[in-house]
């Protein structure tokens, strides 16, 4: 239709060339994939043409519903789903398996854009920050009822949005303070860390000119330390206690992979092997022995990029991140064009929920993030996440095309 | 303000892909130790192992060949045995084994195959392989096994068992790996490089659990395995199964040489064993057994014990003598002037030859005293240090006192003395040939092997020359690819004439004199010489040389019979067996035959006591005061028989004196 289109459907081309030899590869191991994920990608498209027919105002309209929708299919999920490693969360359709979390998300960008997109939302009230934190933790705690946390994680990535509507910045601001004491705790003493956080606090209290010291301000320091405090703590509970032990050795191996090569650590340590030994040209296309033979687990799916950094080295590694680095710049800019709340809000759900995506996934695979089973968007094989993120994009793409059809007409 | 945000986000973004970016970079371009992981992780070296090679007799029959085996592998992850105790049966199996290899297989890998049973034989694998459907988890592999269906020349053939750690360690290049097989003593062993064959090396891509995935690089690096060599040898499996019936119930050697080649026509060491009984997977309890036996089995007599060759060496001592001019073919000595007692009553009678027929001890003191004051020298002392000096050159050259260099491992040097020895043992100018004579009749320092023996035999039949004695005579193809070693004549240095004399003294002594009866073979001349080889701790051994026809000779034989007293009887009469079924192929002589199969002179076995000596280190200085009477055994005690021993009831032997 009109030029931004286009080029945004160039780059589509350019996963999709990319995707389908990567899956080519595990031809070799299971020849089923492969063909299932031609099967998938014939279905995305009919699914794209159905998305790019149907009027931009449905998405408007029927935002909640949708919602509804995928609240519903979780729920159902728990009720009459299959199971799968562990997970109850995969409705079994034929010979298919489908994933409602992943579809869970794009209910919740659109319920979220709907809501924020209300005339008087405004993000700095609590009643609003509320209301959107709730629109999120619905979802996501049927998902953790299904057993799927990796999922689950992803709804965190809504503050990206949230940030930009107007959020204040505090609460970024908290999140990663907290996921750095997570990882502090980790890593250092409990003690030690105690007396950091305490000696921090007179610090910044004594630098605090005298005229401000007032007693809010010094309970707020005062607070802020305990907090902290009561953080870590919480940390070395929750990760003993509440998280379940796959979980607990996938934090402690991140920490230390070394531990334990051949248990819990094996993931990661086959998962580096793979991409190091892709070098810098890598071995070549259908060349890869790590990933092809096996040692890397799951390699059509959460490790898929293993295959990417093993035959195609350190060259196709670094393009393929920098193309999702500037697909999410893209992404945003035309977010910022958008004339509707509505369509700015979901362009900001979608590239924050790609970035979170992208993150975890390479970032698990390059051992500097924990193992977390989620895919990498439009290159792992799985039917749930190629549709979703497919839909996904081109709702969003529908959604710009009004806005340049409308500057042009 | 909140405009602003979106450069945020975007940094943000940015960031992530920029750390990204650099973790990449790290692993992939400047950390290679990942690399290097990846190869070893999923490319395998497979090892080929090649046929190793077999060995054939002189007539083209398989002394050794490989029989296929099976081996059993257990997958432990794959294991399902409806029922444990019949599986046992099936594999007769104690429960407890059972339990101790799956629990080794266990530990070793749940998912790759470990080695549940080896060296399954046809036979028992046809019995279990259809019972086998019953459970799973477990596979075969065929592999091969020695297998010597002549069932004989143990010790000479060596056998093949696992590499040892040590050998493992001490390899110069790394060839051998945990678990290989080695030969391990006799021709395995000297010929193993050329047994073995070249291992292969595939490489392959196996996945995460170690399942083959196909070749790597579609075997751009593999190389392919080469089979091991045949090994063509010089031996006749039927002389030498023959040999092993007669020294049955007997300790010692019978070595036989086909003179105009040097190559060896049999070479029995007694007691024996079954070479099979250590090519099964029974390797290690029948290797323990054969450890254990008093009677030594696993040591390779001919050339690995050394006796005193007493009267048999008169044969050099007169070819010397003649060849050094200290006598000649008419020499007379009579007995008087001579320590040694004698019993052929022919004093002053005997010539040369006869002296060797009736093996004249007096006469062999002259003719030694001759050769040591055959120099200028007048000084008794100095002439005789000279004269033992020329007397041990010459001697060397029959291949005494030092090893022949047959293909065979652990070939012992035996000992003959030169005068540095007896300087040391006395001090110089403090012996003379009164301090040495036993010499002249074989005994004191001298140590000699059959093998030797026997190529001295063979030497007398060539009329001064050799070959050096070799079991293999092809390799790869019969008569091509030995050491030219074995190729090249080793002359003695004596005149061909001087061995007609001695050769007439054996005939004579086969026909008239020390053995008649025992040695005798109607239609075939048989050239011999008896001898006595003193025991200290035990009853004397028997030997005896010969070569046969005395023209154009076919065979040269040495045979030595530990324990069975004075007199050459008990040997000579397995020599003219073994001589008379190789020129005829067959035996007439059917009581003699019957008698040597069921003598017995295995020594009584005395716990803390050696059982059957085989070396004598120690010089006895009064070798000559020994008695050295007529010795007719009339009947021998019933020497107790040990348990591994068939019990064969000894019989009484006569000699008709000599």
């Amino acid at each position: 239709m009109l030029y931004i289109a286009c080029v945004l459907m160039g780059w589509l081309n350019v996963y999709a060339a990319v995707y389908s030899p990567e899956t080519q590869t595990n031809l070799f191991d299971m020849s089923t994939n492969a063909g299932k994920q031609l099967m998938w990608i014939g279905t995305t498209v009919l699914l794209i043409i159905a998305i790019l027919v149907i009027n931009y105002r449905f998405w408007d309209t029927f935002a909640f519903v949708i919602y509804g929708i995928t609240i519903l299919m979780l729920l159902l999920v728990l009720v009459a789903g299959s199971n799968i490693k562990g997970s109850r969360s995969w409705f079994k359709i034929g010979g298919f398996l489908l994933q409602p979390a992943e579809f869970a998300k794009l209910g919740t960008a659109l319920a979220l854009a709907r809501y924020i997109d209300f005339p008087n939302v405004n993000l700095t009230k609590l009643k609003d920050q509320l209301w959107c934190a709730g629109i999120i933790a619905l979802p996501a705690l049927l998902i953790i009822a299904s057993n799927e946390t990796g999922s689950m994680l992803v709804f965190a990535s809504f503050i990206i949005m949230l940030y930009r509507e107007g959020l204040p910045g505090i609460y970024p601001l908290i999140a990663i303070v907290i996921v750095t004491l997570f990882i502090l705790t980790l890593i250092v003493p409990k003690l030690i860390l105690f007396g950091v956080i305490l000696a921090l606090a007179v610090l910044v209290f004594f630098l605090t000119p005298r005229y401000q010291r007032s007693v809010q301000n010094v309970l707020v320091i005062g607070i802020t330390a305990v907090s902290m405090i009561a953080i870590v703590a919480g940390v070395d509970f929750f990760v003993n206690s509440v998280l379940q032990k796959h979980q607990q050795n996938r934090i402690k191996v991140l920490i230390n992979p070394a531990a334990d090569p051949l248990g819990a650590g094996w993931n990661v340590t086959q998962a580096k092997i793979a991409i190091g030994s892709g070098r810098l040209q890598g071995k070549g296309f259908l060349e890869g022995t790590q990933t092809k033979l096996d040692f890397v687990p799951e390699q059509s799916t959460d490790f898929i990029f293993c295959t990417i950094g093993e035959e195609h080295g350190f060259v196709g590694s670094a393009i393929v991140v920098s193309l999702f680095v500037f697909l999410l710049c893209r992404l945003v800019l035309l977010a910022e064009k958008q004339r509707t709340r509505f369509a700015r809000v979901y362009g900001y759900s979608l590239a924050g929920i790609i970035f979170f995506h992208l993150m975890i996934n390479i970032g698990m695979t390059i051992g500097l993030m924990p193992v977390i089973g989620i895919p990498l968007p439009f290159f792992s094989y799985g039917g749930s996440s190629l549709w979703s993120f497919s839909i996904l994009l081109f709702i969003f793409l529908k959604l710009d095309s009004r806005r340049v059809g409308m500057f042009t007409r | 303000m909140i405009e602003n945000r979106k450069y945020i986000v975007i940094g943000v973004f940015c960031l992530v892909g920029l750390v990204y970016l650099s973790r990449l970079f790290y692993l992939q371009i400047l950390d290679d130790s990942y690399s290097l992981e990846s190869s070893s992780n999923s490319i395998k070296r497979v090892i080929e192992i090649p046929h190793r090679g077999q060995i054939y007799d002189r007539n083209g029959k398989f002394m050794v060949y490989n029989t296929p085996v099976y081996d059993l592998y257990v997958t432990p992850k794959k294991v399902q045995i409806p029922d444990t105790a019949a599986f046992c049966h099936l594999l007769n199996l104690e429960r407890t084994e059972f339990d101790s290899i799956m629990a080794a297989a266990k530990a070793y890998s749940y998912q790759k195959p470990s080695l549940f049973l080896r060296q399954l034989s046809k036979e028992d694998f046809a019995r279990i392989q259809d019972a086998l459907v019953d459970y799973r988890g477990f596979e075969h592999v065929t592999s091969s096994m020695r297998t010597y269906p002549a069932h004989t020349m143990a010790n000479a053939l060596g056998y093949v068992s696992e590499v040892s750690k040590k050998q493992l360690e001490e390899q110069e290049t790394p060839y051998y790996r945990q678990g290989d097989y080695i030969g391990r003593s006799g021709l395995e062993e000297q010929y193993e490089s050329v047994l073995r064959g070249q291992r292969g090396i595939k490489f392959v891509m196996q996945n995460v659990h170690g399942v083959v995935k196909g070749s790597w690089k579609n075997g751009a690096f593999d190389s392919l395995a080469i089979a091991g060599k045949n090994l063509y040898t010089g031996i006749d499996a039927e002389i030498q199964q023959y040999a092993d019936t007669l020294m049955q119930n007997k300790v010692g050697s019978v070595v036989a040489i086909e003179p105009s080649t040097g190559q060896i026509l049999c070479m029995v060491s007694a007691p024996t064993y079954d070479p099979n009984s250590l090519s099964s997977r029974f390797f290690s309890k029948s290797y323990s057994k054969l450890a254990k036996n008093p009677y030594k089995p696993l040591i390779n007599r001919p050339v690995m014990a050394s006796y005193r060759p007493g009267s048999t060496f008169k044969l050099i001592q007169a070819l010397v003598a003649l060849q050094d001019g200290a006598v000649s073919p008419g020499s007379i000595f009579s007995h008087a002037g001579s320590p040694m007692k004698c019993h052929c009553n022919r004093s002053g009678r005997l010539n040369l030859s006869g002296a060797v027929q009736y093996s004249c001890n007096p006469y062999f003191y002259h003719v030694f005293r001759r050769l040591l004051y055959n120099n200028a020298e007048r000084n008794t002392f100095k002439a005789s240090a000279m004269g033992l000096h020329h007397w041990h050159d010459m001697v060397a050259k029959f291949g005494i006192g030092q090893r022949l260099g047959i293909d065979l491992p652990s070939e012992l040097k035996g000992s003959l003395p030169d005068a540095e020895l007896y300087d040391k043992l006395y001090g110089e100018r403090h012996w003379k040939f009164s301090t040495v004579y036993s010499l002249s009749i074989g005994e004191g320092e001298l140590l000699i092997s059959p093998l030797k023996m026997a190529n001295v035999a063979a030497i007398v039949a060539n009329r001064g020359w050799f070959y050096t004695p070799h079991i293999v005579s092809g390799i790869g193809k019969p008569g091509q690819g030995i050491d030219p070693k074995y190729l090249e004549k080793h002359d003695v240095g004596i005149d061909p004439q001087h061995f007609e004399v001695v050769a007439e003294g054996m005939q004579g002594a086969v026909e008239h004199g020390t053995t008649t009866m025992a040695a005798n073979i109607p239609g075939i001349t048989i050239c011999g010489k008896t001898g006595t080889s003193q025991n200290k701790k035990g009853k004397d051994h028997s030997i005896f040389v010969a070569f046969a026809p005395r023209e154009n000779p076919k065979i040269a034989i040495a045979v030595f019979v530990e324990n069975a007293g004075w007199g050459g009887i008990a040997a000579a009469s397995v020599a003219s067996l073994v001589i008379e079924k190789y020129i005829k192929r067959r035996v007439d002589n059917h009581a003699l035959d019957k008698k040597v199969k069921e003598a017995n002179y295995l020594p009584a076995i005395v716990p803390p006591q050696k059982p059957a000596p085989k070396k004598f280190i120690e010089p006895p200085k009064d070798s000559v005061a020994k008695p050295m009477i007529v010795k007719t055994i009339l009947q021998r005690s019933v020497p107790p028989v040990p348990a591994e021993a068939p019990s064969l009831a000894s019989r009484p032997v006569t000699t008709n004196g000599n």
